[in-house]
């Protein structure tokens, strides 16, 4: 997994609330058994007719976004299906950052595990992104080591992460490597509970 | 005396590994179900590793997300065939018993667990599936998780988990005649929102909750994620054993009466603290009906779709006017008056037999109206025999509902079980986001009840007057 300690993009905002794993990746694309290619299935429905040409009022299919890098969306995000292919997608499709309001705690987890920064920010804050976004080109720089959002003008948000997620994310670490480490306290507790 | 204590807190530090200060704790999983789409990518990081699966007896396999309900061995789909044979190369090569699509066990995860006797009241349960939480029904912490983790407890039997808060949701008096645990679940969502229950494990408590079946606090349980939350339990106690006695991976004999001591000293101690609490009277829900395209956007059958300008804040009164456009109702429609195409009674959280047994209930000597199509998908194989025992095929079908093979079929729409474009079906399944059933198809999720009465007449029907109708 690709570390990420510090981030500068270019901002697509999605002004909806609870935007669900089965909008982010539709169930049709969930039957690849690899990990890879799942950025052109990204928001399918809402991006693409049936017949698979793009939809034009949807904003991802502008091309002053095909270059975003950090999302930021309304609360909620990325409730539902556990599917762990929305991350992939995600990120498959550039995405290193998403900022909301609130996650789900499924897929908040899935993006750590997948290197893709999750930053919450109060309400106010992610509509003024959300604004300045809708306005013209925005680029944002995130810090994870810092813990802070800020844009070439005024606005600058301090955020909240877990030092478990900060760490996994700042080093980029595989965590069964580090898991494996407790590998005696694991056996020990199979020892006392399960008596192998 | 010690400080009490909820079931929540019990079973989460029976199953610490390692804890350490400013990490999440590393938990023991007890059981591991897999299924076919969200465990190839994990298999396969096992492999790219040299990784072994360290637990294989505490993992247990079966496909249901894919899998086609009529035609059986037909597989049209070159992808699902594949998904479903990696799965099976993946178990035998891991060791990992499966209940494949010809197995006598096979069925929809989060039905043949309870329904083997795997699932038990003090476990941890993981899966990589967010109904896992229908386990908790027995008084099991069990929670859906992604496929990095899914590969994480493949080859580890832990997960690191950050200590959860707990939530009480008490659900005061009892439901009404014709009120379902569906209703119930829906209705709390529909008060309390899709993002309540975040952060939290849920315990639901109360009287109308002891006064649930097994299967009917599985229906429960299994919607906690819609609430936001990963789990939701309920506390064990006489219903619960009496349920689990004599299922084929059950404790046999004294062991049986041994765990249920263990078991019974589970449930949450008189006097214990939860982190929050919210309240609901059961005797105040009405069988609901969802308008929307989340779960919480639900109402009582006899009320009228919400009007936009009825949301508090300038996005969700947008919201409600997006759903109005994807779902194509009038603000301020009736729910009876919404025209049906489809009926599903089927998914996880209400296809098993007493499911079954109500819907065929109702629809017993009765046609299905002319303008539905009407689908009954068994949760597992068991439940189909079951119910095929008892003549409930010939109820349906002889009302002229299609009487299909297990799998999770229109609940997701992974097989060919797909609701075409712009139709609209009445589903006892637990979610009614957009496309959920087939791209620009329309959900409304019902209880089988509700949703029996639908296929025959067309549109919904408050199930308490219509049984009360003479015959
Ligand atoms: S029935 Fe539906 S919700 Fe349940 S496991 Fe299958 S797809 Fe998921």
């Amino acid at each position: 997994m690709e570390p990420i300690q510090q981030h500068t993009g270019k901002v697509y905002p999605l002004n909806r609330a609870n935007v669900d794993t089965d909008q982010i990746i539709p169930k049709q694309f969930l039957k690849r058994i690899e990990r890879q290619g799942f950025g052109q299935f990204l928001f399918y429905n809402w991006r693409y007719y049936e017949d698979g040409t793009a939809k034009e009022d949807f904003s991802l299919n502008e091309e002053k976004y095909q270059d975003a890098t950090i999302l930021v969306a309304g609360e909620n995000f990325g409730c539902g299906s556990s599917r762990e292919h929305a991350p992939w997608a995600l990120e498959d499709f550039g995405f290193r950052v998403i900022i909301a309001p609130s996650f789900a705690d499924i897929f908040y987890n899935n993006c750590v595990k997948n290197g893709i920064l999750p930053v919450t920010l109060s309400e106010e804050q992610t509509q003024e992104l959300m604004n300045r976004a809708e306005a013209e080109d925005y680029p944002l720089t995130v810090n994870l080591e810092e813990q802070t959002v800020s844009d070439e003008y005024d606005f600058h948000a301090h955020f909240d992460i877990d030092n478990y997620s900060k760490e996994m994310l700042i080093n980029g670490w595989d965590e069964i490597a580090v898991t494996l480490t407790k590998q005696d306290k694991i056996d020990e507790y199979e020892k006392q509970t399960l008596g192998v | 005396m010690t400080q009490p204590k909820t079931i929540i807190d019990k079973i989460w530090n029976k199953h610490l590994v390692h804890q350490e200060e400013g990490k999440p704790d590393l938990l023991y999983v007890d059981l591991h179900l897999v299924h076919e789409v969200t465990s190839p990518q994990a298999f396969e990081g096992l492999r790219l590793n040299n990784r072994k699966v360290r637990r294989p007896e505490l993992t247990y396999a079966t496909m249901d997300h894919n899998v086609p309900t009529i035609h059986r061995n037909v597989i049209k789909d070159e992808v699902s065939k594949k998904q479903m044979e990696t799965l099976k190369q993946n178990c035998n090569e891991f060791g990992v018993e499966l209940a494949d699509i010809d197995h006598p066990d096979q069925g929809i995860v989060h039905v043949i667990g309870p329904e083997l006797g795997l699932t038990h009241p003090g476990k941890t349960i993981v899966c990589g599936d967010s109904h896992t939480s229908t386990h908790g029904a027995f008084g099991a912490i069990a929670f859906g998780i992604g496929t990095s983790e899914v590969e994480h407890v493949l080859a580890t039997q832990t997960l690191w988990q950050a200590s959860p808060k707990t939530l009480n949701v008490k659900v005061n008096g009892e439901l009404g005649k014709g009120v379902t645990a569906k209703d119930l679940i829906l209705a709390i969502i529909a008060k309390y929102g899709v993002r309540f229950g975040t952060g939290y494990i849920i315990e639901y408590t109360g009287q109308a909750i002891r006064s649930l079946s097994m299967e009917e606090r599985m229906t429960v349980c299994n919607m906690s994620i819609e609430a936001g939350a990963r789990a939701g339990l309920i506390s064990p106690d006489e219903t619960t054993f009496e349920y689990i006695r004599g299922k084929r991976h059950a404790p046999k004999g004294e062991d049986f009466d041994k765990a249920v001591e263990e078991w019974r000293a589970l449930a949450t101690d008189e006097g214990a603290e939860y982190d929050a609490t919210v309240e609901i009277d059961a005797d105040e829900v009405e069988p609901q009906v969802t308008w929307g395209t989340n779960p919480g956007m639900c109402v009582p059958v006899s009320a009228t779709v919400p009007t936009p300008e009825s949301g508090e804040t300038v996005n969700e009164k947008a919201e409600i006017q997006r759903a109005l456009e994807y779902m194509d109702l009038e603000a301020g429609q009736s729910i009876s008056s919404i025209q049906l195409e489809h009926v599903f009674i089927g998914s996880c959280t209400n296809s098993r037999l007493s499911d079954l047994r109500k819907a065929a209930d109702i629809v017993r000597g009765k046609q299905v109206h002319p303008s539905i199509n009407a689908l009954v998908v068994p949760g597992s194989k068991s439940v189909k025999e079951a119910a095929e025992a008892e003549g409930l095929d010939n109820v349906f079908k002889s009302a002229g509902f299609q009487w299909r093979d297990a799998g999770c079929s229109m609940c997701l729409a992974m097989n060919d079980d797909i609701i075409p474009p712009g139709e609209r079906c009445a589903s006892t399944s637990n979610r009614n986001f957009e496309g959920r059933q087939g791209t620009d198809a329309r959900t409304h999720l019902v209880s089988p009840e509700m949703a029996a009465i639908a296929a025959i007449e067309g549109r919904f029907v408050d199930v308490r007057q219509y049984t009360e109708q003479p015959v």
